[in-house]
């Protein structure tokens, strides 16, 4: 093996493109593909088995997303470490910017249209916040940790663009934000009763919270509360979702049978409420398949993070991983009625191109991580023995 | 410190974190498990049901109501193809555009068009909104002709009921109506839009008969409600087919004969069978109007007329009966022993009872008379003096026994019973006693006795059918499935008066049209073997006053209307064998003289046409009346 010297770390072994595309995690892949095409299958029966208007788009973004993916993941990690703060301050950028468009009268927006796509930069900021927080903690030794002072810049990070999104307002993807920074801060190795304090803090901020949430949202975590409160108004997606969930059964009611989906009475058929119209048709067993392929990808997610011989690359596999389970179970829990509706798509599956995306470079930096799993970064990003 | 050991350290701390938070994650996607399981295993069943609501709607198809006939199989009521225009808003680009085009076949007024743009407001796209009900022939096909300029808008047909008779049945058939929200019982059929129920006559008595099963249709439909497709279809069935015991022909008859007085009754009934013939009433209305929606205007016009056109004068119509009780009073004072030709009164005008005169309606008087001459010149005096010998409790029983006094449950709503007084009657509702002056006011059919037309014609059947206790009937019974049902009759019991009795009564009433000298000799037919025999009466709505009488102004024609006397006349024919029995009252007639002519010529036309004697409908099967009704 031809050994060079790296400007990040000496003894690294250098693998060539052709050694990265033989290890890829064929596996991995193929789960990817498992799960889109059962995603593609409900978009053709979300439009009462037509390609048009949702599957034939999701599908040639999946291609698209698929190339990504493996642009991604065999970019050096080296390169994505090098790169990750500044990732992280292009996607809060434009965060301030669908702000200042906002309050400059172009009206609420959550996207910059690109015209081939509608970019929503708080998706890649889900996937930027990882970036920062997985290199700023790489950084951090042990004892470092145990300092406050030290949690005070990532904590920045963090509140930063969550206070942006929040403003926009998009109380789902906050918290998605959130949760998953909290998952770095807990591997990184943050002491116990920090998260304590802040989660006390958070509870004791939540009525004033409340005042300035929008009519709206304080009406779907009402509805939440009390369902039956109001079954044809703001209750109605959800009661419609249960209905649909439950008589589905054990078998479910066959491809492109589900009443429910194709009579119009399940809300948001093609987006949030898909895993509803999958639960419909294919009934518990194919929930618990679809459930099972993800569980699976996040095992894949895990072990990849475990493997790795670099904090950063550990940070950011464990962080993605989680997102990806994040996502999956706010969406299948909120059409269950376990959670409020807060508009989380399923990856992979719901119809929409940036979460498409998103979620394509997440897996493919959790791949890139794979494929530089032996590769080390020293603690301060520059070789120092 | 090596890079290397740091590291290591690192990851152990690392891996300590990722195990808890896994098991953090495991529990939460066990939740998640556990929750499909109760929603799609425990609750299953309650949504599949939940889902099943959503999709499948069920909807009534009225059924076909069924049709009245008269007793030939004469149509009186039917249904009619009714058509109308509707809009449906999706199928035009331009709603107002449409309706301007339409209003060039078809008038629209100002009314309309905001009826129909509030309609189509509330309703959803693709609901068809009626636009113009009750279309003519030539309304449709001019519609139907430049429905390329039309848009949106296309022909529907219903059905509605249609009286083929109009005004000459109204009283009998009563009509339809939309449903009230009083009427409402929680039937579903009763709330499908355009559902009509019989709101009076036959159509209100037997309307549950009439109205059959509604059929059911069941559909798919989407979230917003439009009908996907027919899952399935139960027809129902339609309605009973009533025959009734009229004739039309007579019943066109009597009405129209009955319009040359501005408010009159009369009742015909074929003895034998207590089949009622014909039952009018005038003034009468129009029976469609209702079905078609009244206009406010047309409703007062119609509760504000005098003449009370709504009213069953018939049925509901009560009338002092005058003379022609005078019968009633005969029979009573015969079964009492007074002898018809043995006892006699003398007549000087008038009779004294203690300080008081009660008048005779001649001046003069009439001499010695007996019964039989009592009946003939109607003479008050005669049954002044016998009805003073035997009481009025004995006329009550005598009168409640022919018929009067209580309802004679003939099979139509909204019967009144009349009044008969007794001594404990007047105890009760007017809480005087009672004074032998009201007795002798009684015998003439004055004062408290109130009768309807129907009772006078069941009292004229039970005296000639010679004592028989016949109960009229306007139903005969129906037909279902092409099957015809006759609902069963009993023979009519025997009242237990004596025959010598009643040959009496006979030729008193023959007397009366036969005789020169009885008081509708005049009006007496003429043809051999119809001859008539009757009785006179002339009911008094005020009392004469003594100046008056002493002004000789009691000329009724000098009266306002309201004030003139009531003119009734009772009478069987033919005279040898009595088959049929009619009741005439006219109201503020002015005397009996204006309704003896008319009884006369309805009488004749009966036997001309001879209803009871010519082949009616034929019935397959009997059944017991009181089961067979569905709200007697």
């Amino acid at each position: 093996m031809n050994q060079r010297v790296h400007y990040l770390g000496r003894h690294n072994p250098e693998i060539t493109l052709g050694q990265k595309i033989w290890q890829l995690n064929w596996g991995m892949m193929l789960l990817i593909c498992l799960i889109a095409a059962i995603g593609l299958g409900m978009l053709y029966s979300a439009a009462n088995g037509n390609f048009d208007p949702w599957a034939s788009k999701q599908a040639i973004r999946f291609g698209v997303g698929f190339v990504v993916m493996l642009v991604v993941a065999l970019v050096d990690i080296r390169i994505w470490f090098r790169f990750s703060y500044l990732f992280y301050i292009g996607a809060l950028l434009l965060l301030v910017g669908v702000e200042v468009m906002g309050s400059i009268g172009m009206g609420a927006q959550r996207w910059i249209d690109l015209k081939f796509i509608q970019l929503q930069p708080s998706e890649l900021m889900k996937v930027a916040i990882i970036f920062a927080l997985a290199r700023y903690f790489h950084g951090v030794s042990q004892e470092d940790i145990g300092r406050v002072t030290f949690l005070f810049i990532p904590l920045v990070m963090v509140l930063a663009p969550s206070v942006l999104v929040l403003r926009q307002p998009d109380l789902g993807t906050t918290g998605m934000l959130v949760m998953a920074s909290g998952a770095v801060f807990f591997c990184a190795g943050v002491r116990l009763w920090k998260f304590a304090v802040v989660l006390a803090a958070g509870l004791a901020a939540i009525p004033i919270g409340w005042q300035f949430l929008h009519s709206y949202q304080k009406n779907r975590v009402l509805i939440f509360l009390n369902p039956e409160q109001d079954p044809l108004g703001t209750g109605y997606h959800i009661h419609q979702s249960k209905i649909a969930f439950g008589s589905g059964g054990v078998f479910g009611k066959g491809f492109l049978q589900g009443s429910q989906s194709h009579l119009n009475f399940l809300p948001e058929k093609q987006t949030d409420f898909i895993f509803t119209m999958l639960a419909e048709e294919f009934g518990m067993v194919g929930g618990l398949v679809l459930l099972g392929l993800y569980i699976l990808l996040m095992v894949y997610g895990l072990a990849i993070s475990l493997r790795s011989r670099n904090q950063f690359g550990r940070l950011l596999a464990i962080g993605l991983t989680f997102n990806l389970f994040l996502y999956v179970f706010i969406n299948i829990a909120m059409i269950m009625g376990l959670v409020p509706v807060v508009g989380v798509p399923l990856p992979l599956i719901s119809y929409g191109g940036t979460v498409m995306l998103t979620v394509m470079m997440g897996l493919g930096l959790v791949m890139s991580v794979w494929l530089h799993r032996d590769i080390k970064i020293s603690r301060h990003g520059v070789h120092d023995e | 410190m090596p890079m290397v050991h740091e590291d290591q350290d690192r990851h152990k701390g690392f891996t300590r974190r990722v195990l808890m938070l896994t098991c953090g994650k495991a529990a939460l996607l066990s939740a998640l498990v556990a929750r499909m399981y109760y929603l799609q295993v425990v609750e299953a069943e309650k949504y599949k049901t939940l889902a099943e609501d959503n999709r499948v709607n069920l909807r009534l198809l009225p059924p076909r109501r069924g049709k009245i006939l008269d007793r030939f199989g004469q149509e009186l009521a039917n249904n009619q193809q009714n058509f109308r225009v509707v809009v449906v808003r999706e199928q035009t680009p331009d709603l107002v555009a449409t309706l301007d085009a339409l209003s060039k076949l078809i008038k629209l007024s100002e009314h309309d068009y905001k009826r129909i743009l509030r309609d189509v407001k509330r309703k959803r796209a693709f609901v068809p909104v009626t636009v113009k009900d009750n279309l003519s022939w030539n309304q449709v096909s001019s519609i139907e002709v430049n429905s390329a300029d039309l848009p949106g808008a296309s022909i529907e047909v219903g059905e509605t009921r249609f009286y083929p008779y109009g005004a000459d049945f109204s009283h009998i058939l009563g009509y339809v109506a939309a449903v009230s929200e009083k009427e409402l019982t929680g039937d579903p059929l009763l709330e499908l839009p355009g559902f009509r129920i019989g709101k009076s006559g036959v159509e209100k008595y037997h309307d549950n008969d009439m109205r059959g099963q509604a059929g059911t249709s069941e559909f798919e439909v989407n979230a917003y409600g439009r009908v996907i497709r027919e899952l399935a279809r139960n027809e129902g069935g339609s309605g009973r087919e009533m025959i009734l015991t009229v004739d039309a022909g007579l019943q066109t008859f009597v009405q129209q004969r009955l319009m040359s007085e501005q408010s009159a009754a009369s009742v015909v009934i074929d003895i034998k069978t207590g089949d009622v013939l014909a039952m009018g009433s005038v003034p009468s209305y129009d029976p469609s109007a209702f079905n078609l929606g009244l206009s406010s205007k047309q409703w007062n016009k119609l509760i504000n007329n005098q003449f009370t056109p709504l009213t069953n004068k018939a049925i509901a119509g009560t009338y002092a009966p005058g003379s022609t009780f005078k019968m009633i009073v005969a029979l009573a004072a015969m079964k009492e022993g007074i002898g018809a030709t043995s006892h006699t009164a003398f007549c000087p005008g008038f009779m004294k009872l203690g300080n008081a005169r009660f008048h005779c309606w001649k001046r003069g008087g009439h001499g010695h008379v007996n019964m039989i001459e009592g009946l003939q010149h109607s003479c008050d005096v005669y049954f002044y003096d016998v009805s003073r010998r035997i009481g009025v409790d004995k006329i009550a029983e005598m009168a409640n026994k022919l018929g009067l006094g209580n309802r004679v449950n003939i099979d139509l709503p909204g019967e009144r019973s009349g009044v008969i007084p007794t001594k404990a009657w007047k105890l009760a509702n007017i809480g005087e006693p009672w004074q032998g002056g009201e007795t002798l006011i009684t015998s003439i059919g004055q004062g408290f006795v109130l009768t309807t037309p129907l009772q006078l014609a069941v009292m004229v059947s039970r005296i000639a059918s010679g004592g028989k206790k016949v109960i009229p009937r306007i139903t005969r019974g129906y037909r279902e499935n092409g099957k015809a049902i006759a609902y069963e009759q009993k023979e009519f019991e025997d009242l237990g008066i004596p025959q010598e009795h009643m040959r009496m009564i006979y030729q008193g009433m023959d007397a009366v049209s036969n005789n020169p000298r009885g008081t509708a000799y005049k009006y007496r037919i003429r043809e051999e073997g119809w001859e008539l025999a009757g009785k006179t009466g002339t009911a008094q709505v005020r009392r004469i006053t003594l100046a008056e009488r002493q002004a000789g102004i009691f000329k009724n024609e000098d009266l306002p209307w309201r004030r003139r006397d009531h003119g009734l006349f009772v009478a069987y024919a033919p005279v040898d064998n009595p088959r049929y029995a009619c009741a005439v009252v006219v109201e503020h007639g002015g005397g009996s003289k204006s309704a003896a002519p008319i009884a006369r010529d309805i009488l004749r036309e009966t036997q001309r046409r001879d209803p009871a004697r010519t082949s009616a409908i034929s019935f397959d099967a009997k059944v017991d009346v009181n089961n067979a009704s569905g709200d007697s």
